[in-house]
């Protein structure tokens, strides 16, 4: 578990448009900067949304890395709801999910 | 006196990035009073706007976290967020370096404030922005409270933050706005994302409306965290400028619309005499 270092990542490529473009060319390059355990590294290849909330990612950062990835917000959200479903409760931080997974708040 | 206006605002992404998904009634009678209180500020004639928000990781984070940060550019840039996703044009907006580091100085005799001549602005300050000040052409200095990363500045902190930008901006012969931008309850970034608590939000802005002190600081995390979600942190900002004023709030328009995830909230405080 290296939440931190998963944040960094998160973090630093969110800012950095320089980053990102290597990120697009080079995926395993960048993440081979971060120190990460194996589940956080293949959310990020995978681009596993849920699994990195459910990871405990803070929902700042996981919200604008899902606009970067080019997710609209109806699917941003029903994929942190598949994460929880798949991988079960959000496991850090102070962004867990206190609605059903049947619940559609403000209809999304 | 030279602080010369003081008002809080909501600064969720949705207000802009998700404005057409809104009801076109409801959202607007909220444009219109977030423009108003835009009016307001322009007719106060203020030389700089400083800006008290919290911000979301776009320059600071656990690697180095300051409880309180100001900025010291002469200029800034925003949104940091992809434009198209908050719906506002990137841009350059001014800052005044001279007049933050006055302002600085003297904060630092009573508060520990980090300072930063390098600030990309996140839609807490561009989403505020783009109503009050459209045409970017006020100069802006940023404040930030850690509302993000616990351990998060304690609320006692965020009213001594409020009562030195008060007395530092007495102190200085421009004519200063304040504005705190945040939301009450809301949970952002979760699938929880539009639950609003309007009970909780009514009871804090009559609080902060009376400028209660004792009970404007009565809050803690947990409960917050439970009742008002993580996004309730936020409430550091409007505590500052309940500080900084000192005066009666007076409440310009609320409501929970729930695609912008959160009770969406506009008010001004009169600016009292400094006790």
């Amino acid at each position: 578990m290296s939440l931190y270092q998963m944040q960094k990542f998160l973090f630093d490529i969110n800012r950095d448009d320089g980053l990102q473009q290597q990120f697009r060319a080079d995926m395993s390059a960048v993440l081979d900067r971060y120190r990460l355990d194996g589940e956080e590294r293949r959310a990020i290849e995978t681009g596993d949304v849920g699994l990195i909330y459910v990871l405990g990612a803070n929902g700042q950062l996981l919200m604008h890395y899902a606009a970067y990835l080019g997710m609209p917000w109806a699917d941003y959200i029903a994929a942190m709801r598949v994460g929880v479903a798949r991988h079960g409760p959000v496991r850090a931080g102070v962004y867990a999910m206190t609605t059903r997974l049947d619940e559609r708040v403000a209809d999304v | 006196m030279s602080l010369v206006f003081a008002g809080i605002c909501s600064h969720a992404p949705g207000i802009t990035g998700r404005a057409q998904q809104a009801d076109r009634s409801i959202a607007g009678a909220f444009f219109h009073s977030y423009r108003s209180m835009g009016d307001e500020l322009a007719a106060a004639r203020p030389d700089a706007l400083v800006i008290v928000a919290a911000e979301h990781f776009a320059n600071f984070f656990m690697n180095n976290m300051p409880a309180f940060a100001v900025g010291m550019a002469q200029s800034y840039e925003g949104p940091i967020e992809d434009p198209q996703w908050l719906g506002i044009p990137r841009t350059v907006i001014p800052g005044n370096a001279p007049l933050s580091q006055r302002l600085i100085r003297e904060m630092m005799q009573t508060v520990d404030l980090a300072y930063a001549e390098e600030w990309k602005f996140d839609h807490g300050v561009m989403v505020p922005l783009s109503f009050l000040t459209p045409r970017y052409d006020l100069p802006v200095i940023p404040v930030n409270i850690n509302c993000q990363g616990p351990p998060l500045t304690p609320l006692h902190r965020a009213w001594a933050l409020g009562e030195a930008l008060r007395r530092a901006a007495d102190l200085v012969p421009e004519r200063i706005a304040v504005v705190g931008t945040g939301g009450i309850s809301h949970w952002p970034a979760t699938p929880d994302s539009g639950k609003i608590n309007e009970n909780w939000d009514r009871e804090f802005l009559q609080r902060w409306q009376a400028n209660d002190k004792p009970a404007l600081l009565s809050y803690t995390d947990e409960a917050t965290y439970r009742d008002a979600g993580q996004g309730g942190f936020e409430i550091r900002t409007f505590i500052s400028i309940a500080a900084a004023a000192q005066g009666r709030g007076s409440l310009r328009y609320y409501r929970p619309i729930p695609i912008f995830s959160v009770g969406c909230t506009v008010a001004t405080m009169e600016i009292a005499c400094r006790t």
